[in-house]
């Protein structure tokens, strides 16, 4: 089997700070894992590792057996921002983002061929936003924002992608939309890491979780991590009363 | 006259191209830390013989490269250290001109004397705009990617860090030929109210260039002209025209300006 992440004992800081120490994950080919873990626990540091913007102090990545630099040169790595990590207003159209998912297999100059222009459009059409494909994007809702960003991990054809919190503040159709789409790229072997802090959403389609507080907490099957102390140790001791409802 | 009207036009069209970026990037302090921190290497370079720009670019660029690495370092946030830096050189380039035996007017660079350029910073300036223009023309898209989501650019494998300084560099360049018709304490007017001004009449970044590009000719034209016939200073007649547009635009534009925008 593929193994397409691979984090070995990872250490990162920042200033003396650690934000994550001795974190490993093995995540193999069509397999969409959810990151569970509180505010600062760590998972947007994993994010930044794996996608080479800080580099660990310790332990090591390979992505698709490649070391990072080298996985994003293959366009290997695509990663799906937070709507609030965005400037809404800048002056770009959705066939403009989608596009630059392209830019990894352009030329310097990155002029698109036809060939691109074609994985952006089916891309567009896959999330359903052909029609707005000239909309500016400060004209888009929450939900065909975070479909426009999708799009672009599509086009990119990535084996990895990484979302960030993909299910805040977006509409019911972009969330079902979505979780067809997730499940579709699996079975094209794709591999998908999510962020999220909406366990239900975990439950739903997540074949693996991991559950991160600095360290990874738990990692497995679904059914085995959410136990209600792994729960509680990942989100700091809150009393039981909250989880319960969350939990199996 | 009409040399001036030419020189400005030229070094408005490309501050004002290099404006978008500065005000997607949200770069404006930036811009204003560099076209200070630039006045040392002038002084130094008048100093020592050699084509000012040479001075004022490396002058540019490390000043930016202390305040990275002051950032870095120390628990001090990124606009006091900005602040810091820049004032510190610019102090010292007060200072070199006051030590260094020359003919320097200070006045002049500081607000600038486009009526009254020589030939050699003509020609020195045309071959800046040149080597500003084509860089950003070749990595009008990356730049563009990297102003937008700088964390998409990374994951695709585009060296950010080569972006952000190659941006930076062409800052202080523009910052040198902006030099030489508003002086140090305007120049950042022209490297950042062009691109704001378009910013509010489009969404769509090509339309943004273009209309940061024309507003700025147009200003610099106008200012030039206005202060030819009116006997007052070329850098604030400029400065301030480009500023009335600004409060049109701020006032009138179609979407996103005050009086027109559909109540919400």
């Amino acid at each position: 089997m593929t193994i397409r992440i691979a984090a070995e004992q990872l250490c990162v800081d920042y200033n003396g700070s650690v934000a994550l120490y001795d974190a490993s994950l093995t995540l193999p080919a069509g397999c969409i894992c959810g990151m569970v873990g509180m505010n600062g626990a760590g998972k947007s540091t994993l994010f930044k590792a794996l996608t080479g913007f800080v580099r660990p102090s310790r332990g090591r990545i390979r992505i698709n057996g490649l070391k990072v630099a080298e996985a994003q040169r293959e366009q290997a790595v695509a990663y799906v921002p937070q709507s609030e990590g965005i400037d809404c207003d800048f002056p770009v159209s959705v066939w403009d983002v989608v596009m630059m998912g392209r830019y990894g297999s352009m030329n310097l100059l990155r002029i698109p061929r036809q060939s691109d222009r074609l994985a952006v459009r089916n891309a567009l059409e896959r999330v359903e936003l052909l029609d707005l494909r000239d909309r500016p994007l400060s004209a888009l809702s929450g939900g065909q924002r975070k479909r426009a960003f999708l799009a672009r991990a599509i086009a990119q054809r990535a084996s990895v992608l990484l979302l960030d919190e993909p299910f805040n503040g977006v509409d019911v159709r972009t969330e079902k939309l979505m979780a067809e789409l997730f499940l579709q790229l699996r079975s094209q072997s794709c591999s998908i890491l999510i962020s999220t802090h909406d366990l239900s959403h975990v439950r739903e389609f997540c074949d693996v979780v991991v559950l991160i507080n600095k360290t990874v907490l738990a990692y497995g099957e679904t059914s085995e991590v959410f136990t209600p102390e792994n729960l509680s140790q990942a989100f700091g001791g809150l009393p039981p009363d909250v989880l319960r409802g969350q939990t199996p | 006259m009409v040399r001036a009207l030419m020189i400005s036009a030229l070094v408005g069209g490309v501050c004002g191209l290099l404006s978008c970026y500065m005000t997607l990037k949200g770069w404006a302090l930036m811009g204003d830390a560099v076209s200070h921190a630039v006045l040392p290497g002038v002084v130094l370079a008048y100093a020592l013989g050699l084509p000012f720009s040479l001075g004022a670019f490396v002058f540019g660029v490390g000043s930016v490269a202390t305040i990275g690495f002051v950032k870095q370092k120390s628990r001090i946030k990124e606009d006091t250290v900005i602040g810091l830096v820049f004032t510190g050189f610019f102090a010292l380039g007060l200072v070199l001109v006051s030590k260094t035996r020359s003919n320097i007017d200070l006045t002049q660079i500081l607000f600038g004397n486009v009526l009254g350029i020589s030939a050699a910073d003509i020609q020195q300036t045309w071959m800046i705009c040149f080597v500003v223009v084509a860089l950003l023309l070749l990595f009008r898209r990356d730049l563009l990617l990297f102003c937008f989501d700088p964390t998409h650019a990374r994951s695709i494998g585009i060296n950010t860090g080569l972006l952000h300084y190659l941006l930076l560099s062409v800052l202080s360049l523009a910052a040198v030929a902006g030099l030489q018709t508003v002086g140090i304490i305007l120049v950042v007017a022209m490297l950042v109210t062009p691109g704001a001004t378009a910013y509010l009449l489009t969404d769509r970044f090509d339309r943004m260039t273009w209309l940061a590009i024309g507003s700025s000719v147009l200003s610099s034209l106008l200012g030039v002209y206005l202060s030819y016939w009116t006997d007052s200073s070329t850098a604030g007649c400029i400065v301030l025209v480009q500023t009335g547009l600004f409060l049109l635009a701020f006032l009138l534009a179609p979407r996103h300006g005050i009086l027109c925008r559909p109540s919400s």
